[in-house]
């Protein structure tokens, strides 16, 4: 087999030990499942009363946000599961085999794309209970998906670095909170950009998350688009070299303990 | 192959200010167990870190089994297999699972990777644990499913980093059992610990390291002559008897005799018949015994005289340091 071969053979036998890990630790099951739930209503019933969605029913404005939202975070797996793997020195036992270079975080980030469809579909699902109604066609709401799991998958590299670079497993979740919160909540996530103080509405335009709400309310709402679209998938791949290429980079050097 | 398996050349490593290694010199010879032998903090996982890929030296050069550990780092991962001082085994999946995901990572196949898998639970008595989940496991069986790993590929050259640390002595002995069945078949075998009786019960040559330095290295007997070899000791009823005891005994060894307070020691060439003789001398005295042996010198002897303390007790202070 060549090396391209090997690098993804190697990545489905690490992707499928991430999702085995799953369903035998209930706990994080209840982060994928009840979680999304929980915001969702939350939103919906708690906040929704409160903020002005000027043309969109609150239901309609959140559910392409919050589905961001938890692409945003679905990665937090991997941050955890690379911190534990550096404490228990398996990323040592994988270093010292002949194994692809890529391949521990590749299955990590692989692994990601399974729990975030799971996530994805559960959302909508309580979205559509709540009163959330697509209003485009099939072939944008199917790329409105695929973009939002490109997203995920973005994000999940952010995660990896975190989690390789975070001195503990508790480490890595806080940074995650502290890298990924504030990004999604100062942005058009929730609420509208123009209601923010202006200097925070400088940093929402400019930053990701909002091209990405935006660009996922044009696939689902059939909001203007702009350049939304290929912005938020031109953010994708930028993350996912420049964060592809520092975990690896930081992979290399890590030893355990 | 001919030549050494393991052989480094001046190796150094630091860590900002700690000198972990400052020019270690090893050579081991294939087919044999080499015992790194050194307490808490001397640089014995560093070394093994180093000859497994792990960490590039900062100075010095490293190969194994013909390999540049820097140089040739891919080929070499084939032809290693790593036991680190901590079990490296995932809690989430069956001890089953783990020995598959090693046996697929070092591409041996599914159909192999599963037999391989199942013989090795086996063989380190894990048969019947083999489908439960690690996190079950006990400590000593997470160490042997952990050796198990290093194993799965039948690795020429397989670097343990303190395997019995942890490990209650019938495991213990098992785990020593199963080390030198590896090397009866041709595996060389380098091993850390900071237990003078395992070096002392595996390895055929022996190299000391103390705060990152090679202070001593040979055959366990070698290191032992070096203290002095055998020794009678007798113990006597009465302190009077000293000067005494120190007569009769100066013809039974090579002459040199030292002893104090109803203790006297005798350094020996023959240990046969010793004994015997030192306690006829004795008696033809009227010289009360309280107790009487021959004492081969320990490893621990030998630290105490390389480095001017106790092997166990510096481990001690590092630890509550
Ligand atoms: N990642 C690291 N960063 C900083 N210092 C380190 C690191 N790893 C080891 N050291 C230091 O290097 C020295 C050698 O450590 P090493 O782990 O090689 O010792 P050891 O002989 O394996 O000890 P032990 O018996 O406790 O396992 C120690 O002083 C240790 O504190
Ligand atoms: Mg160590």
């Amino acid at each position: 087999m060549s090396g391209l071969g090997y690098a993804l053979s190697d990545t489905v036998v690490l992707a499928k030990r991430s999702l085995l890990r799953i369903p035998r630790q209930p706990d994080l099951l209840l982060g994928f499942t009840v979680q999304p739930v929980m915001f969702v209503l939350l939103f919906v019933y708690v906040f929704g009363g409160a903020i002005q969605t000027p043309g969109f029913d609150y239901e309609d404005f959140l559910i392409p946000g919050i589905l961001v939202q938890s692409m945003a975070f679905g990665g937090f797996v991997t941050a955890l599961g690379l911190a534990e793997d550096l404490k228990k020195g398996l990323i040592d036992r994988f270093r010292s085999l002949p194994m692809s270079r890529a391949a521990v975080l590749t299955g990590r980030t692989t692994a990601d794309i399974a729990t975030n469809v799971i996530q994805v579909a559960i959302m909508l699902l309580v979205g559509l209970a709540v009163g959330f109604r697509f209003q485009t066609g099939v072939p944008d709401v199917i790329a409105g998906i695929a973009l939002l799991l490109l997203l995920g998958y973005a994000f999940s590299w952010v995660f990896a670095f975190l989690g390789l670079a975070a001195s503990s497993p508790e480490a890595s979740n806080a940074y995650g909170f502290i890298v990924i919160l504030p990004l999604t909540f100062a942005s058009s996530a929730f609420v509208p950009v123009e209601t923010m103080p202006s200097w925070l509405q400088t940093f929402a335009e400019v930053q990701p998350v909002t091209t990405m709400v935006d660009a996922t309310r044009a696939l689902f709402l059939g909001t203007p688009a702009g350049n939304d679209v290929w912005g938020a998938v031109v953010w994708a791949f930028a993350i996912i070299l420049v964060f592809g290429w520092l975990s690896v980079w930081r992979y290399r050097r890590a030893v355990g303990r | 192959m001919d030549g050494p398996v393991v052989e480094t050349h001046a190796l150094e490593k630091r860590y900002g200010d700690t000198h972990a290694l400052r020019g270690v010199d090893l050579r081991v010879e294939p087919g044999t167990i080499f015992g790194l032998l050194g307490p808490n903090g001397a640089g014995k996982t560093t070394a093994v870190r180093i000859l497994t890929t792990l960490l590039r030296p900062d100075a010095g050069s490293a190969r194994v089994a013909g390999l540049d550990v820097v140089e040739d780092a891919n080929r070499l991962r084939e032809r290693i297999g790593l036991a680190g001082q901590y079990a490296a085994v995932d809690e989430n999946l069956t001890g089953f699972e783990n020995l598959e995901m090693v046996g697929r990572l070092y591409h041996l196949g599914r159909r192999h990777s599963r037999e391989r898998s199942r013989g090795l639970l086996g063989q380190f008595d894990l048969a019947d644990a083999g489908d439960r989940l690690v996190r079950t496991y006990s400590g000593g069986m997470r160490r042997r499913l952990d050796l198990a790993a290093a194993l799965v590929a039948r690795p020429p050259v397989l670097f343990l980093d303190e395997p019995t640390t942890g490990l209650d002595i019938r495991s213990r002995r098992a785990l020593w059992d199963a080390i030198e069945a590896l090397v009866a078949e041709g595996t060389t075998v380098l091993l850390t610990t900071q237990y003078l009786d395992e070096a002392d019960h595996l390895a055929g040559r022996i190299a000391v390291i103390d705060h990152g330095l090679l202070i001593a290295e040979g055959t366990p007997d070698e290191l032992k002559l070096q203290v002095g070899g055998d020794r009678l000791e007798v113990r006597l009823c009465s302190r009077d008897d000293n000067a005494a005891a120190r007569d009769a005994l100066a013809a039974v060894g090579d002459g040199r005799v030292e002893g104090e307070d109803g203790a006297v020691r005798v350094a020996i060439r023959e240990r046969t018949g010793t004994i015997a003789e030192a306690v006829r001398r004795l008696d033809e005295r009227g010289i009360a015994i309280d107790d009487i042996a021959v004492r081969t010198p320990t490893l621990d002897d030998v630290f105490l005289t390389l480095t001017g303390h106790h092997a166990e007790e510096e481990a001690e202070e590092a630890v509550e340091r």
